[in-house]
């Protein structure tokens, strides 16, 4: 049995200007020591799905709308305050998407580190101190004897994304959830935060949901793939069928605007043409129909579900396309 | 100085103090996070900036704008040193001279609006006002890619990348002539950076605009650049034209940054050797004798372990830091 099953989460934002349908009926699983990379245009939900796992979804105006979440065979969705406490930060841990907000400007690096230890691991101040040494050591902050007692704005963009890292991981998490964990940080030290990561999911079996922008950590990281627009999935699979066959025209859009570092420079990048889509006004049908340049008459009429097209190959569109 | 330069800067240092105590605070030791830079920038150029995290870019970044005053050196814009003047003469320069910031959260005000947050310089700088800010607004909100109609949110009701995109459109506002953009598209998806580089590109084009451009994604340096810079620990330790740096780079730093890029191609990527570095990253605290790199450095002798490598031209145009090169 999958560790996460998440089926049909609707997340909702109850704004003034009319509902926003961050997280429309998202459904995935996520395996014991099994990395599943999620992509997708900035804004279409990423962050929100994540969150909303963790219920940490601010209501009002956000709100979990439907579909039911399976952690262990429980459904965090129905469970008590005081047990998603638990859960949280024992169990699943987050890195979060900024650094700077999620971390405490008034208390140094080693006190929220320690909190979260003694917290969760019932350390004594001074195995904690050791600890945090070691994890600090481990994503590769220098001089952590000296770093320790430093507030989080003396630290750099990067060095507070890996502060957020060693306190996830000092908890040895069954399931980890990283927003966009190392878009600070040069590509030497992204190679060894992820080879971390790597570590903990072979050595733990933890299982890691991986939310990022960076089409080439996806390929050299995870091993399934799912890629969002307008709060749905519309392309899963695994990461290397979904590259050389990608289906859904959003992600073909997507794959063919990164510039790429193996290939000679292009005069200009090709964006996806158009606006990304208004979650308050959705066109029915399919959500990418207005820049979509496969589009036909049935796209604007009725909402593509996902559906087969490879092994373990899915996509919600409605056209087909050559192989 | 030629007459193209739009900035350039001298023997650049920014040293923080570490303190202990509360009471009477004592300096015990200092973080060198920019040591001693040299460049230039020429009018309507790009400069790409890369490097370590923690190395200095951002800190280099504001000092140029003088957002921080740096413990020494010289910052010159358009020939005039900005490190020796007052800060109400300070104001008029820094019109032209705008900062995207890294992290928008830091640097958007909570309590007002997008709408406000992108009006704010032009209130402050120009009369425009009423019907005419109203649709300003909603143009630059469009430019970047945002729907007009979230004018009246607030920073917190938006995703990071549409935060990042509400930055960019707040400098782009009073159409500056040099802009700072520190890792302006990091948080963005790589169709919406696309987007935004075809429009600083753009912009340059049409205003003559001049950028450092700081970033960790290679690729995206490449593509923007005119010119790239490398940094670590505080220092310059590579700096050439664009395809010079991409084609034969120099420095040992430089080069397994280069192998470190992750290609978007699963196939690519299994067969890809990788420079993997060892070592521990010094300490901007402590740094190591000779060049800040040895530590890590596959290549070094000893001589590296001694002397300071000072940034010497090895082809015209191409300078590097490194014993060996
Ligand atoms: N408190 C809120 N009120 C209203 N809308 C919100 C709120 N929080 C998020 N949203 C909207 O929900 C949508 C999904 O946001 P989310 O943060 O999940 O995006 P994301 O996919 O993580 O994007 P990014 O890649 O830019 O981080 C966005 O369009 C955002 O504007
Ligand atoms: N206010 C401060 N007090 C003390 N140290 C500081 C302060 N601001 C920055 N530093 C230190 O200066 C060094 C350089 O920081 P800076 O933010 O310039 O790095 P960066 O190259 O922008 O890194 P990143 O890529 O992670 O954003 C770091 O070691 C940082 O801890
Ligand atoms: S369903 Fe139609 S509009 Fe949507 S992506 Fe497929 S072809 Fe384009
Ligand atoms: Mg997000
Ligand atoms: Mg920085």
């Amino acid at each position: 049995m999958s560790l996460l099953q998440v089926r049909d989460l609707k997340t909702y934002f109850y704004t003034d200007a009319g509902v926003v349908r961050a997280v429309d009926g998202v459904s995935y699983d996520l395996k014991e020591g099994e990395t599943l990379g999620l992509v997708g245009e900035s804004g279409c939900g990423k962050s929100v799905s994540a969150l909303s796992i963790l219920r940490l979804i601010a209501n009002p105006p956000g709100k979990i709308v439907g579909g039911e979440i399976f952690f262990e065979g429980k459904d965090l969705l129905k469970i008590s305050e005081k047990e998603i406490r638990n859960i949280r930060g024992n169990h699943i841990a987050m890195i979060f998407q900024e650094p700077m907000t999620s971390l405490n400007p008034v208390l140094t690096i080693g006190l929220q580190i320690g909190e979260a230890l003694e917290l969760h691991r019932n350390m004594n101040k001074k195995e904690a101190r050791e600890e945090i040494l070691r994890l600090l050591r481990m994503v590769g902050i220098p001089d952590p004897e000296r770093r320790i007692g430093d507030y989080p704005h003396q630290f750099s963009g990067g060095m507070r994304q890996r502060v957020m890292i060693a306190m996830a991981l000092s908890c040895n998490p069954k399931l980890l959830i990283a927003d966009e964990p190392t878009t600070a940080v040069d590509v030497t030290i992204q190679a060894q935060l992820l080879e971390v990561v790597k570590e903990l999911t072979s050595r733990l079996g933890t299982a890691v949901m991986l939310i990022t922008h960076n089409l080439g950590v996806v390929a050299r990281h995870v091993n399934r793939m799912a890629v969002m627009y307008a709060g749905r999935i519309i392309e899963q699979g695994p990461a290397a069928e979904v590259y050389a066959h990608p289906w859904h025209p959003y992600t073909i859009g997507l794959l063919a605007s990164v510039p790429r570092l193996d290939k000679p420079r292009k005069e200009r990048l090709v964006p996806i043409d158009g606006q990304p889509p208004n979650l308050i006004l959705l066109p029915p049908g399919c959500s990418f129909m207005p820049r979509c340049s496969y589009r036909m008459e049935i796209c604007s009429k009725e909402r593509p579900e996902l559906r087969p097209v490879g092994d373990g190959h899915f996509t919600a569109c409605w056209a087909n396309m050559e192989r | 100085m030629a007459n193209d330069i739009l900035i350039e800067i001298k023997n650049l240092s920014m040293y923080f103090p570490i303190t202990k105590g509360i009471i009477r605070q004592q300096k015990i030791a200092e973080v060198k996070a920019v040591d001693g830079v040299n460049f230039f920038i020429r009018k309507g150029e790009t400069l790409g900036l890369v490097g370590e995290s923690g190395c200095g870019k951002t800190t280099l970044g504001r000092c140029l704008l003088q957002l921080i005053r740096p413990t020494s050196g010289e910052v010159y814009f358009e020939g005039v040193d900005l490190c020796t003047m007052a800060s109400d003469h300070l104001r008029s320069i820094r019109q032209r001279m705008q900062i995207i910031f890294q992290d928008p959260f830091d640097s958007l005000d909570p309590r007002m609006t997008a709408g406000e947050i992108v009006a704010e310089p032009l209130r402050v700088h120009t009369r425009i006002r009423g019907r005419e800010l109203r649709e300003k607004i909603a143009e630059l909100l469009k430019i970047v890619g945002l729907d007009p109609s979230m004018t009246e949110r607030y920073p917190h009701q938006f995703s990071g990348g549409q935060r990042q995109r509400l930055g960019i459109a707040r400098a782009l506002a009073i159409r500056p002539s040099f802009i700072v953009c520190d890792e302006p598209i990091s948080a963005l998806d790589v169709s919406i950076q696309a987007q935004i580089i075809n429009l600083l590109e753009d912009l340059q084009g049409e205003f003559d605009l001049t950028y450092l451009f700081i970033a960790h994604d290679l690729s995206v340096v490449r593509h923007i650049s005119h010119r790239v810079a490398v940094m670590y620990l505080g220092k310059i330790v590579e700096v050439a034209n664009r395809d010079a740096l991409y084609r034969v780079a120099k420095h040992p730093y430089t080069i397994a940054l280069l192998s470190a890029v992750p290609i978007p191609d699963p196939i690519v990527e299994a067969s890809r050797e990788r420079i993997i570095l060892r070592g521990e990253i010094p300490s901007p605290i402590a740094l190591p004798p000779g060049c800040n790199f040895h530590p890590r450095c596959p290549i070094g002798v000893e001589i590296c372990q001694k002397e300071i490598p000072s940034l010497r031209e090895i082809e015209e145009g191409h300078w590097v830091a490194c014993h060996l090169a």
